[in-house]
């Protein structure tokens, strides 16, 4: 048998190995030389302070009473970190981006950094904890009088009593010594998250020696420790499924709204890489955890006398056994999973109590004056953070002796849960509801509090310790539907399942219709956009305008939070960042902004704002502001997209100019050409005109010659008047003084016509129809379409330069439109004046062959412009062709009559 | 100041994958709590005769198969850069 006082020695050896681990990595910390101390797998160990005595030792106790029950527990956690990629990601992420130091400065910073709501998180946090820590204490004890007993002594209420005492100073001590040591920026502490991984591997370790044992060691292995499993009396699955379902609610609820659990994943969260890590490894630790619970409690039941404690199997089993060794390994485990978790437990709530309650009463105390006092702040909060902790362990051991430390007290492990899951609709809602405001959050915090105080808590004490029988059973005042287990006439279930409906349901819904009904402050609008949209934007706007105070006032203020150096640093890099050299930095809203974050890692949101506040003249952000920033930032959005619309217009326009001024260059080219040919066309009939008329004047010659030069004369005048009609024609055309004589026809007659006058018949051009298409009637000025048609037959016979020109004339129907396409086999027209055809006086090639002017096709396009028809280039692999579109309405009103 | 073009409406095949296991990791919490709930609804029978050691197998296989799953999802998600970032969701 081992003595009592050889334990105290082991445990005591224990906790200064804790002592050296902790100091060590403190140091190691402080060098810089921590990339071991940020490894993932310290991260996902240090989640295990969820582990708490109440689960190493209690897990058993709660298998062999109410079998498979226990494994809620961890089943909730474990969907937590699985579903990762949905809140905790969004909490650690905005964890970093607000410099957040507990739960409460969460939901207080997002709900306008206000003050009341962080103390009222607070004071949730110390009621649902408080309980937790009594447990904690009662279990380290319980395993002390295990070992006591064996040892020959039955303990008394005063040897409990005392040794909770030293257990509860102990970790004041420690939890002193390693959690206040410094007002770190970020409020991360390296000794006692890599004590808590060393913690979490002996507590492991601990629970999986002592399974193993029992599987392969009493039981002859798995097989058989299944058989044993299937006969012992435990009912292993009796469940009822409301209950199974509100517990896997409430334990993930809590793993994520527990002050420590906060702590833990999000403000000693040191890299966000480490999360998708401990999606799986975690649940994997929880999973080793629970695996041996039920084997050990059947075993237990089995082999120890009735009547022995199912809670302390894990110690007793071995020690039934004679394997001393592992029972004090196992004893180890379960003071590991209690130190760990009232450390971390109280860390946390000496964080919040000290930045969201003692020193904003503090600063109300200090006036107006409170930021700009002389002294060093930083000594009064790691006061009121060392004052905070020793608070509330004692909260926790008075707990204890008030308790009794009965079997009540194991039952409040739930209903403490019930309690910190009061805070998760305003956490949830903070993080992914924009609408959410203070009023709301506030309301659903106090309603929340008061179900489950009135229903779980108060009741929990026992009956007639706070609420008497009578209220139990016919309600205060004889109001039955305020019975504290039957609320609203609900009766009939669980007494938990129920607290925990009512309480959150009301909860929320009251958070829910307070955030509608009011409307929020904008610094809550400001963060609210800020947490929800945590993803799109990690810089956060300034909420600071107008900044009056100097930079020497802000920098000792924060020196006495910070500390010089520190202070001094920041100061220097923001210089630096203004190119200001060694001068004081500008005071800035950004700069002032950057420096409430950095001032808030040290003490919190609220309490940062109201410092700043204090010094800043109170000129944060108003309504006006923000609007005056939207409508700024919306204006200069419209303004460059007009300018943007504007200059692509401009370039539209300056492209069309360039095209225009091409087209007037070449025509402007083409009309001297033009100029100096049609002087030549006027004077060669007119020099032949004027020499013939001369000879005939002279008289004295024979008739025939007479006759011939008369002639001579005619052909000369007909071909002067002809280029005079033609130009005269075109000026008609152009000013729109035509007068357009509707006529009905046969498209081919027009055809034939058309090459009837054109002087083709009997020639070299071979003109190729297909009659059968051309069996259309029209209705439109006939004789103005022959003469498009005429004019484009006649080109083709006077520029069509192959050795046997061939013309095709094409009809075909497309649509509600009529095309007539003229292609023949000659040399084409270059792309590059393909535009310029259609102009008067324009003239592709420089042979004035048939005497033509270039008004030819000027005039055609005209014409089928009057016809609202179209003439277009039609360009040909080989040839030249052209298009005649007739619109609808001439052949229409024409099929009308047919 | 030029207007920010649209986001292409299709992703390349990697962004493509990496959207679709983002999914994946959001579906698992569901998938577990659906599995778990699953013998709730086992008759009396199956499980009073072997005293329950079948919902006992059934719960910690469950649990064996998140954590796989899990750890497979995690090991292939990028750490998100900031400009992939949630696009999908929060537009």
């Amino acid at each position: 048998m081992m003595p009592f006082s050889a334990l105290i020695a082991i445990a005591l050896l224990y906790v200064s190995l804790l002592f050296i681990v902790a100091f060590w990595a403190e140091r190691h910390a402080a060098t810089g030389k921590s990339k071991w101390l940020q490894s993932p797998w310290i991260y996902t160990l240090s989640l295990s302070v969820y582990c708490t005595a109440w689960t190493f030792y209690g897990a058993v106790g709660y298998a062999a009473r109410s079998g498979l029950e226990f494994v809620t527990i961890y089943l909730g956690p474990t969907l937590v970190m699985v579903g990762w990629w949905w809140i905790l990601r969004r909490l650690v992420r905005i964890g970093r981006a607000q410099r957040i130091t507990s739960i409460a400065d969460l939901v207080s910073s997002r709900f306008g950094k206000s003050t009341q709501i962080g103390m009222l998180v607070t004071i949730i946090s110390i009621i649902a904890g408080t309980p937790y820590i009594a447990l904690q204490l009662q279990s380290v004890t319980l395993s002390f009088a295990v070992f006591a007993q064996v040892d020959g002594s039955s303990w008394e209420q005063a040897d409990f009593a005392q040794t909770a005492a030293w257990v509860a100073v102990g970790l004041a001590v420690f939890t002193v010594l390693f959690g206040t040591r410094n007002l770190d920026a970020n409020e991360r502490h390296h000794g006692i998250v890599m004590a808590i991984a060393v913690e979490a591997v002996v507590k492991l370790f601990a629970l999986v020696a002592v399974g193993v044992f029992v599987v392969w060691g009493i039981a002859g292995g798995p097989t058989e420790m299944l058989s044993r499993i299937e006969t012992s009396d435990i009912e292993l699955w009796d469940q009822e499924s409301g209950r199974w379902i509100s517990l896997i609610f409430l334990s993930g609820a809590a793993f994520l709204c527990l002050p420590r659990m906060f702590q833990v994943l999000v403000v000693e969260n040191s890299d966000e890489r480490h999360l998708p890590f401990a999606s799986w490894a975690f649940p994997l630790y929880l999973f080793l955890m629970s695996l041996f619970v039920v084997p050990i409690a059947v075993v237990g039941l089995e082999l120890l006398p009735p009547g022995s404690n199912p809670d302390l199997f894990v110690l007793t089993v071995p020690l039934f056994e004679g394997q001393n060794g592992l029972a004090v390994l196992s004893f180890l485990g379960g003071l590991s999973s209690a130190t760990s978790m009232v450390i971390v437990a109280t860390i946390a709530l000496a964080t919040m109590v000290s930045n969201h309650i003692v020193v904003p009463i503090w600063l109300s105390l200090q006036g107006q004056q409170g930021a700009v006092m002389s002294g060093d702040v930083r000594y009064v909060i790691l006061l009121s953070r060392r004052i905070s902790v020793a608070a509330v362990l004692t909260l926790g051991f008075f707990y204890y002796r008030l308790s009794g430390g009965g079997t009540a007290l194991a039952a409040i492990g739930l209903i403490s849960f019930a309690g910190a899951v009061q805070i998760l609709p305003a956490m949830l809602g903070g993080i992914f509801w924009r609408g959410a405001n203070r009023i709301g959050a506030a309301l659903g915090l106090l309603s929340g509090l008061g179900i489950w105080m009135w229903t779980l808590f108060l009741p929990s004490f026992g009956v007639d310790a706070v609420i008497s029988q009578s209220v139990m059973e016919n309600g205060p005042w004889g109001i039955a539907i305020l019975r504290p287990q039957a609320l609203f006439g609900v009766t009939g279930i669980d007494p938990l399942v129920h607290g925990v409906f009512w309480s959150i349901l009301i909860n929320t819904t009251i958070f829910i219709l307070g955030s509608l009904a009011t409307f929020p402050q904008p610094l809550e609008r400001l963060q609210g956009a800020q947490f929800v949209n945590v993803f799109d934007h990690s810089d956060a706007a300034p909420s600071w305008t107008g900044a009056a105070a100097g930079a020497e006032e802000l920098l000792i203020m924060s020196q006495r939070i910070l500390g010089s150096s520190e202070a001094q640093g920041i100061f220097e890099r923001e210089s630096e960042r203004q190119g200001r050299g060694r001068e004081f930095p500008e005071v800035t809203p950004a700069f002032v902004d950057r420096l409430e974050r950095e001032l808030a890692g040290s003490v919190g949101a609220a309490t940062a704002h109201a410092m700043i506040g204090q010094l800043i003249g109170g000129s944060s952000v108003s309504v006006e502001d923000l609007i005056a920033v939207a409508d700024e930032a919306a204006q200069i959005l419209e303004y460059s997209n007009r300018l943007e619309a504007k200059s692509a217009e401009q370039e539209r326009t300056a492209r069309a100019l360039r095209d225009a001024n091409a087209k007037l260059t070449a025509l402007s080219i083409q009309k001297d050409a033009f100029l100096s040919q049609i002087s030549h066309e006027l004077r060669t009939p007119m020099t032949s005109i004027r020499s013939f008329s001369d000879i005939l004047r002279e008289g004295d010659m024979p008739p025939d010659a007479l006759s011939r030069y008369a002639g001579i004369i005619h052909d000369e005048a007909v071909r002067l008047t002809r280029l005079l009609d033609d130009l005269l024609d075109l000026s008609v055309l152009e000013n729109g003084q035509v007068v357009l004589h509707e006529q009905t026809g046969k498209l081919s007659s027009l055809l034939d016509r058309a090459i009837g006058a054109a002087g083709v018949l009997g020639g070299k051009l071979d003109i190729r129809r297909d009659r059968k298409d051309e069996d259309l009637t029209l209705t439109t000025d006939l004789d103005r379409l022959v003469q498009v048609f005429i004019n484009l037959i006649s080109n083709a016979q006077k520029y069509c330069e192959a050795p046997s020109p061939v013309l095709t004339i094409k009809v075909s129907v497309q649509g509600d439109k009529t095309m007539v396409d003229f292609i023949d086999n000659g040399h084409g027209i270059a792309s590059e004046n393909h535009a310029l055809i259609f102009e008067k006086f324009s003239r592709v090639s420089d042979e004035s062959k048939a005497g033509g002017a270039g008004l030819g096709l000027a005039i055609c396009r005209e014409i089928m412009h009057r016809l609202n028809g179209d003439i277009t280039y039609l360009p040909q692999p080989r040839g030249t062709g052209f298009r005649v579109v007739l619109p609808k309405t001439m052949t229409s009103a024409a099929l009308e009559k047919m | 100041m030029s207007r920010k073009s649209p986001p292409p409406i299709f992703l390349q095949r990697s962004s493509y994958r990496q959207r679709r296991l983002r999914d994946g990791a959001r579906l698992m919490p569901f998938v577990g709590g659906v599995l778990w709930a699953i013998p709730l609804a086992w008759s009396g029978s199956s499980t009073t005769q072997d005293g329950g050691t079948s919902g006992l197998l059934f719960i910690f296989g469950v649990w064996v198969f998140l954590i796989a799953v899990t750890a497979l999802l995690a090991s292939r998600i990028k750490s998100d850069t900031p400009s992939d970032d949630e696009g999908e969701t929060s537009q």
